[in-house]
């Protein structure tokens, strides 16, 4: 009887999920063409067209997010592992882990209070920004957990060298614990890409091209809500496009970090 | 070699500068995640001026949402998203507990060990996607087979006898539940693994039997991870946007039946910051964002102090 | 002293009333003894003696490990390393260690592992990074074996040959002083015996002052032996000498066998 219910409930667990991921690749694919990556969205009501500003502006968003969270996440992670101490260390987790605990509108609330108004417009940068708020506690705790995995003994053996702490830091005991920090960096990012709600407070969507980190950007995770709440069923289509491409990335993001994980614990 | 060049040797080198340099650009960073916070408090606290001014903690329990009038009143929203997010912890902790339990107690290794990355995989999902697939999917198989089916077994009661709409509080709610499910159920997960297996195998010994073992072993020993899994959860549904935003109704409306179109905090943000007009409204929006995220922190407070008792502690990072 | 003129010679330390505690816990009581330059000195006891303590206040190690503290003087020839002017780093380049479990660096292959405290001392010197790192591997005897691997992995050697590997990391710094913690406690008969010829082989150039629990190994490598019992210094003599009349009671009890 209890075999039953649980092995019910794993069913009914995975029924959902696996629905999910029927539906995106059967309405996906078919809709899936060279215009989705080509071509400009077409003016309302218009069919056709494609999403290339959009995915142009996620790998633009994304990037701006990496380049401002990975960097300082990584850092702060390290300062939690080998510098804070114990209670430092405690303070430090838990002040991350409350971050982490934000719910991602109220991130993009904030960005739009202090970005967005201050610059006048929405804009590209203060989506980058709204996204490192999202990574920045990832990053910063799966460090701090993969540099634990580093032996105390290789880090005595830098110091008996007569290497200072910080090179020790930085040549030894991180490069030991790259894999591991590299995945976890890699999961972030796939944990960001998918992020919407802060992007419409902060990049909001552009229909055209935009390059400019200072102007608004168009994304497909905001396309896809767009498009989805639309009256039109050409929108509804692209929109299930743009979700199969979507999760693709995020998909292959968080396959990369095992592959990443894998390829450095599997060998030796 | 001589004593003084011994001396000269050892001594300290002039200028620990890189030493220094290097800690303190380090600590800076390790701050920063406080140096945000504490940031965000301010600025939705400041932001939020005209709206405390105007409405004060009144504002939570005012029942109408006018923008056109400049009344703001959050009750809707704060209903909306309690509702959905009880309903989400009610259909989703059951089966996440029964699913974890399966792959502790019952599923083969390999089973075990296939299942455990596809759920981290699915949980990956965005939450647009799922909101695209509630939108198409999810609302009308809810509509069409199930809440017709509710409305004949329960239809006595106020909660399932509305009219209501197709986009309702209870997509919302299943809608959640599905993307709690994932994180509720691998720390449940963890927290059955934490469970010694001396005290299974004596119980064992005894000649219980699974489920003797899961109820007078497992589940006490885990009760307080448990819990602490739940209030995660109901945190992750507090919080989430998208998905409710896409199912909902985004009716600033309050009715106790389920089958109603309602709103919830995050979704009206969602919704209405970028068009809101008037500075009274978004004042009014950041006191609601300022809320969210207060509510948000003290269930993961909760929480966290709870899985951190059983799992025994700060190793083990929980998102 | 000009470079390369004169073979690096080892020096002598003076231990004076030397304490060391983990927080509350003492595991070092007053202990103070003369280590003579160029010789091999063994440190013995049963299992938490101290003596791995004993040998990590030398080198200012011990203070790496939160909650440590030490009281008493450490003099290289005649200089205080505990003198607040002195750089504990600079102490370890001219003390150096190898531990228990040999601990290559994970991310660095043969060369790196050897040339990296010459390189984050500061060489960057491509073709003196090669001559030293060469000379450390002949002197710790991996060089034949590694010489056409040198950009291999460390971590992929066997457990003896990563041991001498860390040997030759310690040594291409050009110590004064080489700190030995156990280091064949972690490996097979053939490569102790290795790791002890060197031992012995090494003396012409430094001081060397092994760890071990295992008193032949004591006996078969060092001229002079301490005994150490519960952080305090039992008794100090030449190997032959201690393990042939100790003098000491406890010493006798310890080396026949009658407790530990």
């Amino acid at each position: 009887m209890f075999m039953v219910a649980a092995s019910l409930a794993a069913v009914v667990a995975l029924a959902p999920l696996l629905w999910v991921l029927v539906v995106l690749v059967m309405k996906g694919a078919p809709s899936l063409d060279l215009d989705f990556f080509t071509k400009l969205p077409k003016p309302l009501g218009v069919e056709g067209g494609g999403m290339a500003n959009a995915v142009v502006g996620s790998l633009m968003v994304v990037g701006l997010g990496s380049a401002i969270a990975l960097p300082l996440g990584v850092l702060g992670g390290v300062y939690t592992r080998e510098y804070a101490g114990v209670w430092g260390a405690r303070a430090v987790r838990l002040v991350s882990d409350v971050l982490a605990g934000v719910p991602s509108i109220v991130l993009g609330v904030f960005v739009w209070a202090v970005v967005v108004v201050a610059m006048r417009r929405f804009s590209a940068l203060a989506g980058g920004l709204a996204l490192a708020l999202v990574m920045l506690p990832t990053v910063q705790r799966s460090t701090d957990e993969v540099l634990a995995l580093v032996p105390q003994e290789v880090r005595e053996g830098a110091l008996a060298l007569g290497i200072p702490k910080w090179k020790a830091v930085l040549w030894v005991v991180v490069p030991s614990a790259a894999g591991g920090i590299l995945s976890g960096a890699l999961l972030a990012v796939a944990r960001a890409a998918g992020e919407t709600a802060p992007l419409l407070l902060t990049a909001l969507g552009n229909r055209f091209w935009n390059l400019r980190p200072d102007r608004p950007v168009a994304t497909l995770p905001v396309m896809i809500f767009n498009y989805a709440i639309s009256p039109y069923e050409d929108w509804h289509r692209q929109a299930w496009a743009a979700a199969l491409v979507l999760v693709a990335g995020v998909l292959l993001l968080t396959l990369g970090a095992r592959w990443v994980l894998r390829r450095k614990y599997g060998g030796s | 070699m001589g004593l003084e060049a011994g001396l000269r040797l050892l001594r300290r080198r002039k200028g620990r500068g890189p030493e220094s340099v290097f800690r303190a650009g380090l600590s800076l960073s390790g701050f920063l995640p406080l140096l945000i916070l504490l940031g965000i408090v301010a600025v939705l606290w400041r932001a939020s001026g005209p709206a405390r001014g105007a409405f004060g903690l009144r504002f939570f329990w005012g029942r109408v949402w006018d923008p056109v009038h400049e009344v703001f009143g959050a009750l809707p929203f704060v209903y909306g998203t309690i509702v959905t997010s009880v309903l989400a912890v009610l259909f989703g902790v059951p089966v996440a507990l029964g699913s974890a339990l399966f792959v502790v107690e019952i599923a083969p290794r390999r089973v075990r060990s296939l299942l455990t990355p596809v759920l981290d995989l699915l949980a990956g999902v965005p939450s647009v996607v799922y909101g695209l697939w509630g939108m198409f999917y999810l609302v009308p198989f809810l509509s069409s087979r199930v809440e017709p089916l509710l409305r004949r077994a329960f239809g006595f009661s106020p909660l399932f006898s509305c009219t209501g709409a197709q986009f309702n509080y209870l997509a919302g709610g299943v809608i959640l539940s599905v993307m709690i499910l994932p994180t509720v159920a691998s720390i449940c997960r963890e927290v059955f693994l934490a469970v010694p297996t001396e005290l299974k195998e004596g119980a064992m010994a005894l000649g219980a039997t699974r489920w003797d073992v899961v109820r007078m072993v497992t589940f006490p020993v885990a009760r307080g991870g448990v819990i602490g899994a739940i209030f995660l959860g109901l945190a992750r549904a507090l919080g989430e946007t998208m998905a409710v935003t896409m199912v909902v109704g985004n009716r600033p409306e309050i009715s106790a039946c389920l089958f109603a179109p309602g709103y919830t905090a995050a979704a009206a943000l969602a919704n209405e910051f970028t068009e809101a007009a008037g500075d009274v409204h978004l004042a009014s929006l950041v006191y609601l964002a300022l809320a969210l995220m207060f509510v948000t922190f003290l269930v993961n407070l909760i929480a966290r102090l709870l899985v951190w008792k059983v799992t025994g502690g700060e190793e083990r990072g929980l998102r | 002293m000009r470079e390369g003129e004169n073979p690096p010679l080892g020096r002598a330390i003076k231990v004076e009333s030397l304490s060391a505690w983990f927080g509350e816990l003492q595991a070092l009581k007053g202990v103070s003894l003369y280590i003579e330059a160029n010789q091999v000195t063994a440190i013995i006891g049963p299992s938490g003696c101290g003596k791995s303590t004993f040998v990590r206040c030398l080198n200012r190690m011990h203070e790496e490990v939160p909650g440590a503290r030490v009281e008493g003087r450490v003099f290289l020839d005649g200089l205080d390393i505990y003198d607040p002017e002195v750089d504990p780093m600079e102490v370890r380049r001219v003390i150096g260690m190898v531990f228990q479990r040999p601990n290559p660096f994970p991310n660095m292959s043969i060369f790196d592992n050897v040339a990296a405290g010459l390189r984050l001392g500061g060489v960057r010197n491509r073709r003196v990074l090669e001559e030293e790192v060469e000379k450390a591997l002949r002197m710790a005897g991996l060089w034949d074996e590694v010489k056409d691997r040198l950009h291999e992995r460390g971590s992929l050697l066997s457990g003896g040959q990563q041991q001498r590997l860390c040997i030759a990391r310690a040594l291409a710094v050009k110590p004064e002083v080489l700190l030995l913690d156990e280091p064949a406690s972690a490996l097979d008969p053939a490569s102790t015996l290795k790791i002890e010829d060197l031992v012995r082989e090494m003396k012409k150039d430094l001081t060397v002052v092994i760890v071990t629990h295992n008193m032949q190994q004591a006996a078969r490598v060092s001229d002079y032996t301490a005994f150490l019992l519960d952080g305090e210094l039992v008794e100090y003599a030449p190997t032959k000498e201690l393990f042939t009349r100790p003098k000491e009671r406890r010493t006798e009890d310890y080396i026949t066998g009658r407790f530990g």
